[in-house]
């Protein structure tokens, strides 16, 4: 009986899971982290559960409250739902685990159980999106995920991180706007909601202008939420300021789950046959996404404070994935989709190293964490092979990815883009090889010597999560036929309408 | 042309207007320097869209989709109605996570306006 | 503003209209035009009033923070509840029809909706009110 019902429990459970965490929270503080990790291990078996289930069986559907689609509102689990879904759960959890010693310095104590409430908020939401057949639906999810992110953002001691969650919020609800708009015009061209239906009842009004209208405004919308290139401007600040967790929280499943609803959109509503042959827009991904890559890698080049570099690769890792949607064919997508994978896993690891360092030391730029590797050598290594995998190092996961997208640039004979990503390669290799010398090479100030000396790796509960990640980045690559056997599939689905 | 111009506006006037008080919204998001003021430039942004969305739902001659005993009823489109109430609770709730985090901004800061703000952060 | 006797004798002469008013928007919520949300954010404005009225310390004698909490809570629980007894009874997640009750299709789906209408008023009420409270305590410092 329960099997059927998964797909919903794993929005359900989260949310449940919120809201007695609030009231754990007035019993007494310290039963909150552990609901919240209960929550999320479940959420994270169900997961996968239902990948296992997927690929034995094919997609699951499930109709709320019986109603038949397009009528009802469908949830829908195919390849890449599952997939991702899985990677999301897989990072809350170990942000989860991360959080609890993390947010000791960073949050006021009687914040905690907000804290913690939220953050489950926005777990539920993004798995709606995640499993979601029915556009509105989205829509709502995208906006349930997105207000627990601007609390979150704000909700650490960190003066600055409340003007950049403002800035985030208006940049988010416009975004958020333009993708109600987009959804009010297809729902005025065709009379229906559901994913599968839009998709059936495209193809004759491809030539129409409300329907390219309607595109239009998902493509704004949704490039400001994963903040592509030159909608970026609010997610250095956000990051930066946000407490650690939190900044591996949004880096990860936010912007993730961003790419994934723009995949969706492009792919599945819009179809390939739309998206290539009607409007020229693949191109233009192609180059904002080259554009991306190299800008957000420059701007880290110039950043001083490691959160905030981080941030700007974030720009610059995203352009990766844009880039490979905009060549769009089989291999190009499925270095994609793997990106989605390998960026969650290495960027988590960062910005989880950097938030050890303020942990242990409180240092925030990069020249402060000279010699810093001698004291706490475990988070450094972790650092190291999280960035070897950014720069595309084989064995890593990163390497893979890469190395597939510039498979499909050259298969699609466009030799100019796999320049670009082995330039992204080399200016990565600039900024993160400048944080790794100090950290190995040099030594500490005279003024930080004390500091750095009396560091210590972080608490177990930090430098599991560190680790765990770490040597996904390297196993991931190795093994890297496992999450293909389901990635190949789901490109498969995608790229069908062709 | 002008007439023509003229028809097509008062046909569609209500389309015409949410595109206008659309433009308001994002005009005061972007220009006024005051946080209070962008918040009400997004929520005046926002109810540009839901009278788009109820627009949409209006059937010639239709009445309020509750259902009737005269089976010849016309009714407008319920479901735009259905989505926009959802839509509002979303602005609601944006709303008030804004104007918190703007009291929040006024404790810390000790202002609202968005170019004093920026003088204390390029400070620190 | 607090002395003003016109404000005062008007605002308690009114609130229970309101919320007589609200619990009529709630119920109806499923057979005509009405429903949860509105029906709770009725309910919540007049706590406003009375909170704008009598000043906040009055409004939180009649409805604290912690029964917001507790009244949020247990409103996602009724809806939460019903959804999941529907899948115990073998539906899909809010699948009415499926809940074994001496009535037909129709009245139960009409019966359990109303259910969860009354769950997500409870709720928005809190919500909103709690909003209130916390965005208007700075002004009592």
């Amino acid at each position: 009986m329960i099997p059927d019902h998964l797909t919903i429990l794993v929005v359900i459970i989260p949310m449940l899971g919120a809201y007695t965490t609030l009231l754990a929270g007035w019993v007494k503080r310290r039963f909150c982290f552990p609901i919240a990790m209960v929550t999320i291990c479940i959420q994270f078996c169900i997961s996968l559960m239902l990948l296992y289930q997927v690929m034995k069986t094919g997609p699951l559907h499930y109709n709320l409250g019986n109603w038949l689609p397009p009528w009802g509102i469908e949830y829908v689990i195919d390849p890449l739902n599952g997939f991702v879904l899985v990677v999301l759960l897989f990072l809350s959890l170990l942000c989860c685990m991360y959080s609890r010693r993390c947010i000791v310095d960073e949050i006021e104590e009687k914040k905690i159980v907000g804290f913690y409430t939220v953050f489950l908020l926005l777990i539920a939401g993004v798995c709606g999106i995640a499993v979601t057949g029915d556009l509105f639906n989205l829509y709502v999810f995208l906006e349930i995920s997105s207000l627990a992110a601007y609390a979150l953002v704000a909700s650490g001691r960190e003066k600055k991180a409340i003007f950049a969650s403002f800035n985030y919020l208006i940049m988010g609800s416009v975004s958020a706007c333009f993708i109600l708009i987009g959804i009010g015009y297809l729902y005025i061209a065709t009379g229906t909601l559901n994913m599968a239906d839009l998709a059936r009842l495209l193809p004759p009004l491809y030539g129409s202008t409300i329907i390219q209208c309607a595109f239009i405004f998902f493509i704004v919308g949704l490039s400001i939420k994963t903040a592509l290139f030159p909608l970026h401007l609010w997610l250095p600040d956000a990051y930066s300021y946000a407490p650690s967790a939190v900044s591996a929280l949004i880096a990860t499943v936010m912007s993730k789950v961003g790419v994934y609803a723009l995949i969706r959109i492009l792919f599945t509503v819009f179809t390939p046959a739309f998206i290539i042959m009607e409007i020229p827009v693949m191109e233009l991904f192609c180059w904002i996404a080259a554009i991306a890559i190299i800008v957000g890698s420059v701007l880290a080049i110039t950043q001083t404070d490691l959160k905030r570099m981080l941030a700007y690769s974030s720009v610059s890792q995203m352009g990766y994935i844009i880039l490979a949607i905009g060549i769009a064919n089989s291999a190009a997508m499925t270095g994609g989709i793997l990106y989605i994978l390998s960026d969650a896993v290495m960027k988590g690891c960062l910005f989880m190293v950097a938030g050890a360092f303020i942990y242990s030391t409180g240092f925030r730029t990069i020249e402060d964490l000279k010699g810093i590797s001698r004291t706490m050598p475990l988070t450094a290594v972790a650092f190291f092979i999280a960035t070897a995998s950014m720069i595309g190092l084989p064995p890593t996961v990163g390497f893979m990815s890469k190395w597939f997208i510039a498979l499909g640039a050259l298969e699609s004979g466009q030799w100019f883009f796999v320049v670009i990503i082995l330039a992204g390669s080399l200016l990565t290799a600039i900024y993160s090889w400048r944080v790794i010398e100090y950290m190995y090479f040099r030594d500490p100030d005279m003024a930080h010597q004390a500091a750095v000396a009396g560091a210590n790796d972080p608490p177990a509960s930090m430098l599991i999560p560190i680790l765990v990640l770490a040597s996904a980045c390297i196993l991931c690559g190795i093994f890297v036929t496992i999450p293909l056997e389901v990635i190949e599939p789901s490109v498969t689905r995608l790229l069908g309408g062709t | 042309m002008i007439e023509t111009f003229f028809q097509s506006f008062f046909l569609r006037y209500n389309f015409y207007m949410a595109v206008i008080i659309m433009l308001i919204g994002l005009y005061a998001m972007i220009a006024k320097s005051n946080l209070i003021k962008k918040i009400i430039g997004l929520n005046i942004f926002q109810t540009a869209i839901f009278l788009f969305y109820i627009s949409s739902s209006e059937v010639t001659g239709g009445t309020a989709p509750i259902l009737m005993s005269d089976p010849g009823t016309v009714y407008v489109n319920p479901l735009p109605h259905v989505l926009i109430l959802t839509a509002i609770v979303v602005a609601v709730s944006t709303t008030a996570v804004g104007l918190a985090l703007i009291i929040r901004i006024y404790e810390t800061y000790g202002t609202i306006e968005e170019d004093e703000l920026l003088v204390q952060e390029e400070k620190t | 503003m607090k002395q003003d006797v016109v404000i005062r004798t008007v605002c308690r002469l009114i609130v229970p209209f309101i919320q007589i008013f609200a619990l009529y928007v709630i119920i109806h919520g499923a057979s005509g035009a009405g429903g949860g949300f509105q029906g709770g954010v009725i309910f919540a404005s007049s706590f406003i009033l009375i909170g704008i009225a009598f000043g906040l310390s009055d409004a939180r004698q009649r409805i604290s923070e912690k029964a917001n909490t507790l009244l949020s809570c247990t409103g996602l629980y009724l809806y939460a509840g019903i959804g999941v007894l529907c899948i115990v009874f073998g539906g899909n997640f809010l699948g009415y029809s499926f809940i074994p009750l001496p009535l037909d299709s129709a009245a139960t789906r009409g019966l359990m909706a109303e259910i969860v209408e009354i769950g997500i008023g409870i709720t928005v009420m809190a919500v909103m009110t709690s909003i209130f409270y916390d965005i208007a305590v700075k002004e009592d410092m």
